[in-house]
């Protein structure tokens, strides 16, 4: 099942981070979702998060304000 | 406590280099060694003990302790010692303002968070006992707090909500008082250290090349700078340096990791401790680009109010530690 991922940041550094974490786990388990940014502040403030990157599947914040480990978002993905 | 990595320095530059004592280059690089292991050092126990406390004080809880509990006053002093225990990256600020205004928590008090968040944290305080010791750290510290408390109550009498930008205006006058959701599975310290130890790794790994860099820079200026060449223009009893130390400040943008090493060698030189926080204070707290980011949720005057409000601030506190000191 297609998974829709939103990776949540203004485009700082950390944002940028964790954008590649992502797509480094996406790449090497070849799994079947979508990634999005969403840097847009109002849509960012929908997701009720404070702290900047965070990461929402399909419409759940799964993890914010860190980058999180790959075995971290491995799991988070599957 | 430290002697042992003096021995180290001492040993790699005058015996494995084998330069002579008492060279600029010899003498900047020992300083540079010595600096660099000893920092190194006390920023990993600070960031790993505040990653303890932080784990304990989640930006989410203070939020809804912000919004739920009536502290008559204190609620700015609050806002701000939370803001010394919560690291968040500075492109965090807006949607931490958002978040906290939304919430029903002042426009003061979520300026005292944010005033005191970049001004004291684990970074700033790893590297001020390394620098200047422990006494100045705790009397940087607490007038960090306060700055950050006063700043919060002058911006609150203000009255500014007026001059935010329209679509908060709007978010705010659909006035829910969401509550944040909070991780209710109470885990022990031993479960949470995994993830403090990682935060603590991320978070040295970023400050690093600042601080090398910061203790480079004050290592050259340590050796090439002759004592007391700043104590002729800039004395404590030139009643302008403190503000111009200020405004100087605010157009640069650093991390406490780059500046305060350069702050340490100035006040070596010469520059009364005052000014050299006033100037480092601006330089950390006040910045155009973070005036950039808050342009999405304040309006230009507000921006000039909040920083013109906080850079008074510092100047009084710089004059107050040159007093003091």
């Amino acid at each position: 099942m297609n998974k829709i991922v939103k990776i949540l940041g203004a485009g700082c550094g950390k944002c940028q981070q964790l954008v590649g974490v992502v797509q480094e786990v996406v790449a090497e388990h070849q799994l079947d979702v979508t990634v999005e940014k969403v840097e847009d502040i109002a849509e960012i403030m929908e997701f009720n998060v404070m702290t900047t990157p965070a990461l929402v599947v399909d419409g759940v914040v799964v993890s914010k304000g860190t980058i999180p480990s790959k075995n971290a978002v491995l799991g988070f993905l599957k | 406590m430290f002697e042992w990595i003096q021995h180290i320095a001492d040993w790699l530059v005058y015996h494995m280099l084998q330069l002579e004592h008492g060279e600029h280059l010899s003498e900047a690089l020992n300083f540079f060694i010595y600096d660099s292991v000893k920092i190194l050092i006390l920023l990993v126990i600070v960031i790993f003990f505040m990653g303890v406390v932080n784990s304990y004080f989640p930006v989410d809880k203070v939020k809804n302790f912000l919004t739920w509990h009536k502290l008559y006053g204190l609620e700015y002093l609050f806002a701000s010692l939370f803001g010394v225990v919560t690291p968040f990256c500075s492109c965090s600020s807006v949607p931490l303002f958002i978040g906290f205004v939304r919430g029903g928590i002042p426009l003061g008090v979520t300026f005292s968070f944010l005033i005191t968040s970049p001004l004291v944290n684990e970074v700033a305080i790893g590297l001020f006992i390394g620098l200047f010791g422990v006494k100045t750290t705790i009397l940087y510290v607490v007038s960090g707090i306060l700055l950050g408390t006063i700043s919060g109550v002058i911006l609150q009498k203000l009255k500014l909500e007026r001059h935010l930008t329209p679509w908060v205006k709007d978010l705010l006058a659909k006035g829910q008082k969401d509550q944040n959701e909070v991780d209710t599975n109470p885990q022990s310290l031993t479960q949470r250290l995994p993830s403090i130890w990682d935060e603590t790794y991320n978070i040295l790994k970023g400050v690093i090349p600042y601080v090398l860099v910061g203790i480079a820079i004050g290592g050259l200026m340590h050796g090439y700078i002759p004592e007391g060449f700043f104590a002729k223009h800039m004395a404590a009893d030139n009643l302008f340096a403190v503000p111009i130390a200020t405004l100087l400040a605010i157009p640069m943008y650093s991390n406490a990791a780059g500046i305060l090493p350069v702050v340490q060698v100035l006040v070596a030189k010469g520059i009364p401790l005052g000014t050299a926080i006033a100037f480092m204070m601006g330089v950390v707290g006040l910045s155009l680009p973070e005036a950039m980011l808050l342009k999405k949720v304040m309006t230009f005057k507000l921006i000039a109010i909040f920083f013109s409000v906080v850079a008074l601030c510092i100047i009084a506190s710089g004059y107050l530690f040159n007093l003091l000191l």
